[in-house]
């Protein structure tokens, strides 16, 4: 059995490596365009075509992850964390080799297989081991519901691919304007990510640990001495914290009292190391260019069609919200109206798949209807996507609710 | 009644329609601008014709997109909001609302609770957003499908030379000399083999496809509609029932407001074990793997009859599980909660104080107390009081806070031969005490208690169901029309030496010129998919 384990883990480190290769070909098909002697078009086709190979190889070996672990587990791998991320990229890269056949842009992988590598990684973050499954999971609609909101969401994640390509193109960097100053916070969000993934790694390598012992008021209104494990040297520590452990790092200040939870300090140290990476790794890349970073990325995609990339990012939520209206809510409904005994009970994670929903119906609506093409709708689906990234961490991670086990 | 726009053409179209319903020649003058509204075809609705009377003033509100958005994202704002704290029902202490969010988030917290966002789902002002959003897409369809369908129903295929040029996609092509009447026979052709439906009328040639997907907003809507009216379904009395029902092992209790009876044969929780993991884990304790009560339902068949005692006879029998709840005609009982190990009986012995001799056995149940019980031919014991959550009032009298057994306390009196008249004292959980506290002539001394499970079972009853799931999917039917097939039309019109292509799809404009460039490559026109959008057009 657990050879079979790391085997799976193998076949997804291994997938992992090929989605890698798959994005550095997109972007040799994407910015290698006066390389050689082949013409631009040519060019474009052959690395397009070597990055789909990765990609599908990736995909497969991916499969076979999931297959494994399916096998090995019992259960599919969709019911904590790490196996809902990994599922999410899955997701993402399956929206990715259906949207490609259509369209042939290598920029879209360019722009789409390094959200799924961040994903991937990202979940990658958390604890891989197979967990025993709690009676409210035991349903074959965990397959059913999960795989299909993922699906919907991976359609999602192209179409914030595509408007953020769009956005690139149109906005100018280098003016002084609300869009670009917007799309500049953005290229931070994702450095600040690549960031919090970078130092997990790091610190969990180097097998960092420094352990409080910190007062934690219960939901009863005790109070309980809980010793809360830090995995990266504390900058805030918890509230009344005492460290244990010696010669580590001492925390420089206390997190606010306000922040409730046993974890809740941990998860905000983390969070400024997170911020602080981000912006060093922001500012060393901005000096380096001697400029924004979205301008740099806005050359990349300066070849591009922006009506195409408002159509593709238009075409993706259209095939995405069905699917997700279907495993988001629908399919939702159903199970919790077996497992909980009625089909919506406002829990925070079925408000939040709810507002995603009427965020995308608001979208349609004033697309198909109000005609916002454009920069308009191109804003409108990179908030989507973020509030559908909101719904699957923060939600889970930090608001309460019956869905806080995944 | 209002006067009729004339066309050219000679149709007369209803005031407001942006486009003739029969040529398509613009209606509107043309100093507006180029910028063409093929949205609804160019039909005229109601709500930009009529604005006079409250009736169309509510009408008007109502249709408008805009305020359907306004009221999507009020509701979405204000669904995220409720968000921020557990709402009342998620309160995970039994603590008053008052009490719970000032103490537990501070003065955040006391006003979320006063402006009543502990409750919001449930607010008027939320359901008044949820009823507007309802209204809005009852209205903004009928507003827009009925006009939509005439303007699709009329639709004629020659077309006014204007409506070609003032589309997205459109083209003029050279004959270059070829005979215009083959060229739309094979141009005809090509369609077809793309399966599309088409028609001929003169020098224009008309291919169409997919129309159907344009009800697919409306059959969602529709679906969505009949959702609505599920949920509103259950505030009719009888249709919905929510109730709760706690079963010790071993009991059979009335399920609330039905003539069922459920009885809980025994309650069974399991955990997992250690070596049912592929891998080592790092677990905070135990993980349940199983909750279970093995149940049966009975029914009353005296329910009709007032004072009869109740009639059980069994109906139905089932293992209800977390995910396998017990249904029986549209009741339905969900595995919901449990207490383990709470009292069920006390165990005592009794013993002669002063010899030590035992003297015999007695079971208190505490759910059904005994009144009287024989130890044996020279012993018996008395009930004369019990109150099952003993506590003392302000007057220092003995009560009972509730009917549950938590605090089980017993007035006993108990007969033998050395206590002829019997001996009254107090019977607590773990200790006893007499009336003038010295000790007893007969002592009870403390057995293991019987101990057993409690099942927490909800009880749901919910007519509307059905009407909320065929909402569902109609709903999805609706949406996977819409989305996934495209409504596309291309039109080809011989003028005079030139050959005018023109094309209108509601979404997958890239779809639709890759589909022409085809056709005109098939015969004989090499032409790239930009040509066919106009410089000017682009620009917009």
């Amino acid at each position: 059995m657990s050879n079979l384990i790391g085997l799976s883990y193998t076949m997804l480190t291994i997938a992992f490596i090929f989605y890698c290769v798959a994005t550095i070909f997109f972007f040799v098909a994407v910015t290698g365009r006066s390389f050689r002697n082949r013409t631009p078009e040519q060019h474009a086709r052959l690395f397009g075509r070597l990055g789909y190979a990765a990609v599908v190889i990736g995909f497969l070996l991916h499969a076979v992850f999931i297959g494994v672990r399916w096998y090995v587990g019992g259960h599919i791998p969709t019911s904590n964390m790490f196996e809902f991320m990994q599922f999410l990229g899955f997701a993402m890269t399956l929206a990715f080799l259906v949207i490609y056949l259509i369209y042939r842009i290598p920029l879209i992988g360019m722009f789409v297989m390094p959200i799924s590598v961040i994903i991937i990684a990202y979940a990658a973050v958390f604890p891989r081991e197979v967990t025993p499954l709690i009676p409210a999971l035991q349903s074959y609609w965990l397959q059913i519901h999960v795989t299909t909101a993922a699906l919907g969401e991976g359609a999602f994640a192209i179409g914030f691919a595509g408007g953020l390509m769009y956005l690139l193109r149109t906005v100018n960097a280098s003016e002084k304007s609300a869009s670009a100053a917007w799309l500049e916070f953005v290229m931070w969000v994702v450095f600040s990510l690549i960031a919090f993934i970078v130092l997990v790694f790091y610190f969990q390598f180097i097998g960092y640990q420094a352990v409080f012992k910190a007062p934690f008021q219960t939901p009863t209104g005790q109070v309980v001495e809980s010793e809360i494990k830090y995995h990266m040297p504390p900058i805030a520590g918890p509230k009344g914290g005492q460290l244990l452990t010696v010669d580590k790092m001492k925390p420089w200040f206390e997190a606010p009292g306000f922040m409730k939870g046993n974890q809740a300090a941990r998860k905000f140290n983390t969070f400024i190391w997170s911020v602080v990476g981000g912006t060093l790794l922001y500012v060393v890349t901005r000096l380096a260019l001697r400029r924004r970073v979205s301008s740099l990325a806005g050359r990349l995609v300066r070849h591009l069609d922006p009506d195409l990339a408002d159509e593709i990012s238009y075409r993706a939520v259209a095939i995405g919200f069905p699917i997700f209206t279907l495993g988001a809510l629908i399919f939702a409904m159903i199970w919790a109206h077996e497992a909980w005994g009625r089909f919506w009970g406002w829990d925070p994670k079925e408000v939040w798949a709810l507002i995603t929903w009427l965020f995308y119906s608001a979208y349609l609506h004033l697309r198909l209807s109000r005609g916002w093409h454009g920069k308009k709708s191109a804003w409108m689906v990179v908030i989507g996507f973020i509030i559908v990234m909101f719904n699957l961490v923060f939600v889970n991670l930090v608001i309460s609710g019956l869905h806080t086990y995944a | 009644m209002l006067e009729k726009v004339k066309c050219e053409c000679g149709h007369a179209n209803p005031v407001g329609t942006m486009l003739c319903e029969s040529c398509g020649a613009p209606l509107v003058s043309e100093s507006k601008g180029r910028k063409l509204d093929m949205r609804y075809e160019g039909a005229a609705r109601r709500s930009q014709t009529f604005q006079r009377t409250f009736v169309d003033r509510i009408w008007n509100f109502f249709s408008s997109v805009r305020n359907a958005v306004i009221m999507i994202v009020i509701t979405l704002i204000a669904s995220a909001i409720g968000t921020i704290f557990p709402q009342e029902r998620y309160i995970p202490v039994p603590k008053p609302a008052e009490q719970f969010y000032p103490e537990a988030y501070g003065w955040f917290g006391l006003i979320y609770y006063k402006l009543g966002l502990h409750n919001l789902y449930s607010s008027w002002w939320y359901i008044a957003l949820l009823l507007g959003i309802g209204i809005s897409l009852v209205v903004c369809s009928l507003d827009r499908v009925v006009p939509l369908y005439r303007a699709l129903k009329k639709q004629r295929v020659k077309r006014d030379r204007k409506f070609l040029q003032i589309q997205k996609v459109s083209a003029e092509l050279e004959l270059n000399g070829r005979d215009g009447d083959g060229l739309l026979e094979v141009l005809g052709r090509s369609l077809e083999k793309k399966r599309y439906h088409v028609r001929r009328e003169q020098n224009t040639l008309l291919g169409e496809k997919g129309r159907f997907s344009r009800w697919g907003p409306y059959i969602n809507h529709v679906g969505l509609i009949i959702f609505l009216i599920g949920c509103l379904m259950r505030l009719i009395p009888g249709f919905y029932l929510d109730q709760y029902v706690w079963v010790r092992e071993g009991q059979t209790v009335p399920v609330p407001e039905t003539n069922y009876y459920i009885k809980n044969e025994s309650f069974i929780k399991e955990y997992y074990q250690d070596n049912e993991f592929p891998e080592k884990l790092d677990l905070d304790g135990l993980v349940v793997k199983e909750y279970k009560t093995k149940a049966v339902l009975y029914k009353n068949e005296n329910a009709e009859i007032p004072g009869a005692e109740p009639k059980l006879t069994e109906v139905a029998r089932h293992d209800i599980e977390v995910n396998h709840p017990l249904e029986y005609e549209g009741l339905r009982l969900i595995q919901s909660g449990e207490e383990e190990n709470k009292l069920q009986a006390l165990n005592l012995r009794l013993i002669d104080t002063a010899t030590g001799q035992h003297l015999g056995d007695i079971k208190l149940d505490l759910l059904s107390p005994p009144t009287e019980i024989k130890v044996n031919d020279q012993v018996k014991v008395q009930v004369l009081q019990y109150f099952p959550d003993f506590a003392l009032d302000e007057r220092k009298k003995p009560i009972t806070k509730t009917t549950e057994p938590n605090n089980p306390a017993f007035i006993v009196n108990t007969i033998s031969p050395k206590t002829p008249n019997g001996e009254k004292q107090w019977v607590f959980l773990g200790s006893t005490l007499t009336a003038d506290g010295k000790p007893p002539v007969v002592t009870y001394e403390f057995e293991k208690p019987d101990l057993v499970d409690v099942s927490g079972l909800m009880v749901r009853k919910d007519k509307s169901l059905p009407v909320v799931f065929f909402g569902s999917g109609v709903c999805m039917i609706g949406l996977i029309m819409g989305f996934y097939w495209q409504h596309r039309r291309i039109w080809f019109q011989i003028d005079g030496d030139k050959l005018l292509v023109a094309a209108h799809t509601n979404k997958n404009w890239f779809g639709i010129k890759r589909e022409i460039v085809k056709v005109l490559e098939e015969n004989g026109y090499q032409i790239s998919a930009a040509q066919l959008e106009k410089e000017d057009k682009k620009r917009e």
